[in-house]
């Protein structure tokens, strides 16, 4: 165990600072900022999904805002109608969801990767007019208002210990949402090593060559549909239970952009893309446009505009810088920038006759 | 070893003197939050962008009227504060903004918020910290109906379904052969609308309503359902639509070659908007709706006392079109808020506001048609009540017959 724990790569502890860094976070920021941060990795999540399916599988959805939207629903009328604990209905939404998902895969395999989008994007784009429709069970366009969240006195406790003031409900969604974040990055991280997660790339990279090593195609590939609307339904779960109220507006087609915008930003095909993505597509619009309007260099003809455009203008320029700077995403930055940095420094320890220079931190 | 001591019990006192300074920080009692004895803080969320941004200008002719207010002496040395924050008419956005708004920026009052999903989003959080939702941008009967399960919740426009009787009213007493045909939003709104005229119509509603069409928001355009209508033998057409697919609905109509008598609904009938329709090709004959705001587009309120008010006002904001209605909105409902502000006096907490505003309003609003009272009670919470029937002249509205009044029509 213990040569274990030496030999571990950086990475692993990075990974360790990460999590602990997200566990410890509330106890210092304030309770609706921890809302905002359970947000944001709710987003993380359904990212997550996304990325499975778009950086691993190589198949694209333009409508994952459809199967949080579904997530959502199924909880929140488990719990409305069904009287059922919402904490129990995440889980069952994620697994409802996911056979949708699955389900809408069967189909979708005949489709090319093009007609894929737009048969996905079709679905976005219809999700809100069908929760509409049976007005008794989504309570149509008035939405569901959900029971106010309850913290369990464990949680209480344990908070008022080591803080020394009562948890928030924000603040008992958060570690909820981060306990299902840990979760389903840890059962991403291990899918994507090992055979299936091995075959969707075999997939991605080429089916025909994948075809002829003996990988099921059609199976995988909805597989990597099934599991990645389970992952949105659970995102789009937990959406309900942190904002308590959820309606056809919760959900419009710009939702499902956002996703794919974020899982592009992150950067593609890697596991803490996802992360990063979630909470640049989370805060960047809020911070932005809260930001432009206050900065007085900017001429107000032109504050007047960018907050008119909203979310999408700032959207566009990072998406545009980041596609001719870094488009690989954050992730691919970091790593590439690593990368060099190692190089250059193994390199020069090469060129100085072997000696690693000295540590800077001699103070 | 003794200056590294030093050092730390240097830290600690450092560290002790912010404890005590975050310590003292308490609220005092004669006030509530989000009150200074310079300021009054309130809060806003619009659709500043996204789909509905047409709408984000309330909250800039809101601001204007508040900065005219300002500038002017304020209320009781006290200068107000628009927090305005854009939630892209999204309720997961709504919730987090106005978390922030009364959590981290301390607000005295959400003030206007827009959009009846939005808001309805809120209204739960908001009465359980106890925060006034004041005076919301929507027409939506619930406002006022679901007051008592929502007491910090308070409604100002007249609510659809009231405006709708006053139709129902219109075609039972002058229009008793109609035969109507209605297209509606597929939302609160436009159900909200049918409702109104369903229920006022009573007993004839199912005999003289021979169909009904509705439509999505994200549809293109509403021209299949026109012509189901147009076939179904309608001379009389109800609009229950935004503005976008008014005017698309309007331009339809004509080039159907089809002339109905048409009621608008008033979220779509600023001039602006008919000006619009009139230029896709909409003949615009025989077209009936109802007002309560003065107009800034007519030439009858030039010399208005009111209407140079909201013109001297408006100025405040650089980026707002003084003829757009929905300004001359945002500054009748700030008139409202800066008047029970007024009304509050010295004793400016959360209570003595929202009984103000919920029980005890009687107000003469200078931008609202005159005759019309802002009014609640302690059995009444729907601010605004009245309205008067308007037709079109080919260039602008004019006002027929007197107010109607529906004040007690709806609980």
């Amino acid at each position: 165990m213990l040569q274990r724990i030496r030999t571990a790569p950086p990475r692993y502890w990075l990974v360790v600072v990460v999590v602990l860094f997200f566990a410890g976070f509330p106890t210092v920021i304030s309770s609706f900022q921890a809302g905002q941060w359970a947000l944001a990795l709710i987003l993380a999540i359904a990212i997550m999904g996304l990325n499975i399916l778009v950086g691993y599988s190589g198949q694209l959805s333009l409508g994952h805002g459809a199967f949080m939207a579904f997530g959502a629903y199924a909880s929140a009328i488990l719990a409305h109608r069904y009287k059922m604990d919402y904490l129990v209905t995440i889980p069952i939404a994620g697994l409802l969801t996911g056979m949708v998902g699955f389900l809408f895969g069967v189909p979708a395999l005949r489709l090319s990767a093009l007609y894929l989008a737009l048969a996905t994007f079709a679905l976005a784009v219809v999700m809100p007019s069908l929760i509409k429709r049976p007005v008794g069970l989504t309570g149509g366009v008035q939405g569901i208002s959900l029971p106010p969240v309850v913290v369990p006195q464990l949680a209480k406790d344990g908070f008022t210990m080591l803080t020394g003031s009562a948890m928030t409900s924000d603040q008992w969604v958060y570690y909820v949402t981060f306990a299902y974040a840990l979760v389903l990055f840890w059962l991403a991280w291990n899918l994507v090593r090992h055979r299936a997660g091995r075959a969707m790339r075999a997939i991605r990279d080429g089916e025909v060559a994948a075809a002829a090593s003996g990988i099921n195609i059609s199976g995988y590939k909805t597989l990597a549909f099934g599991i990645s609307a389970l992952y949105a339904g659970i995102a789009g779960s937990l959406l309900g239970l942190a904002t308590g109220y959820i309606s056809p507006d919760t959900f419009p087609v710009s939702l499902s952009i956002q996703l794919l915008v974020g899982a592009v930003v992150g950067g593609l095909a890697s596991i803490p893309g996802p992360l990063l993505g979630g909470i640049f597509a989370y805060f960047l619009p809020i911070e932005s446009n809260q930001w432009v309007p206050t900065q007085t260099w900017i001429p107000s003809q032109i504050v007047a505009t960018v907050v008119k455009a909203g979310p999408a203008v700032t959207y566009g320029v990072v998406l545009i810088l980041l596609m001719i700077f870094a488009p690989n995403g954050i992730v691919g930055l970091a790593t590439a920038g690593y990368n060099r940095l190692r190089r250059r420094l193994r390199g020069a320890a090469d060129r100085e006759s072997g000696h690693i220079p000295p540590d800077p931190q001699t103070v | 070893m003794a200056t590294t001591g030093s050092r730390i019990a240097a830290i600690a006192a450092v560290l002790m003197a912010l404890a005590a300074c975050g310590g003292s920080a308490t609220p005092t009692a004669q006030t509530d939050v989000g009150i200074t004895s310079t300021e009054i803080l309130l809060g806003n969320t619009n659709a500043l962008s996204g789909a509905a941004a047409a709408y984000g200008t309330i909250s800039n002719a809101e601001n204007a009227y508040f900065t005219y207010v300002n500038n002017n002496g304020g209320i009781n040395g006290r200068h107000i504060t628009l927090k305005i924050l854009d939630d892209v008419y999204n309720p997961a956005n709504t919730v987090p903004l106005t978390k922030q708004l009364v959590e981290q920026d301390k607000v005295f009052a959400m003030f206007s918020g827009l959009g009846t999903q939005t808001q309805t989003s809120v209204r739960d959080y908001l009465n359980g910290q106890k925060v006034p939702q004041l005076f919301v941008a929507t027409g939506a009967t619930t406002w006022g109906a679901d007051y008592s399960k929502n007491t910090y919740t308070l409604g100002w426009q007249p609510p659809y379904q009231g405006e709708s009787r006053i139709y129902a009213k219109d075609i039972t007493t002058n229009h008793t052969s109609a035969k109507i045909g209605v297209l509606y939003q597929n939302d609160d709104y436009g159900q909200d609308y049918l409702k109104g005229l369903t229920d006022g119509l009573g007993s004839s509603a199912s005999t003289m309503i021979v169909d009904k069409e509705t439509y999505d928001v994200t549809a293109a355009t509403p021209a299949a359902q026109l012509s189901k209508l147009k076939a179904a033998g309608a001379d009389t057409l109800f609009l229950f639509t935004t503005p976008g697919f008014t005017i698309k609905s309007l331009a339809t109509v004509t080039a159907l070659h089809w002339e109905p008598a048409i009621y608008l609904n008033s979220v779509s009938n600023p001039q602006v908007y008919m000006g619009i329709a009139k230029k896709a090709g909409a003949a615009l004959k025989n077209v009936t709706s109802v007002g309560y705001i003065k107009d800034p587009t007519d030439p009858q309120w030039d010399a208005d006392a009111g209407m140079k008010l909201y013109k001297q006002a408006i100025a405040n904001c650089t980026n707002c079109n003084v003829n757009d209605g929905f300004n001359i909105y945002g500054v009748a409902v700030a008139y409202t808020m800066v008047d029970v502000l007024k009304q509050a006096g010295s004793n400016m907490t959360r209570a003595n506001v929202l009984n103000i505003a919920a029980n005890q309003l009687n107000e003469t609003n200078p931008f609202l048609l005159p005759g019309v009272v802002v009014k609640t009670t302690s059995s009444d919470h729907f601010p605004i009540m009245q309205e008067q029937v308007i037709t079109w002249n080919g260039t602008g509205w004019t006002l027929q017959g007197t107010l109607i009044n529906e004040r007690g029509t709806l609980k």
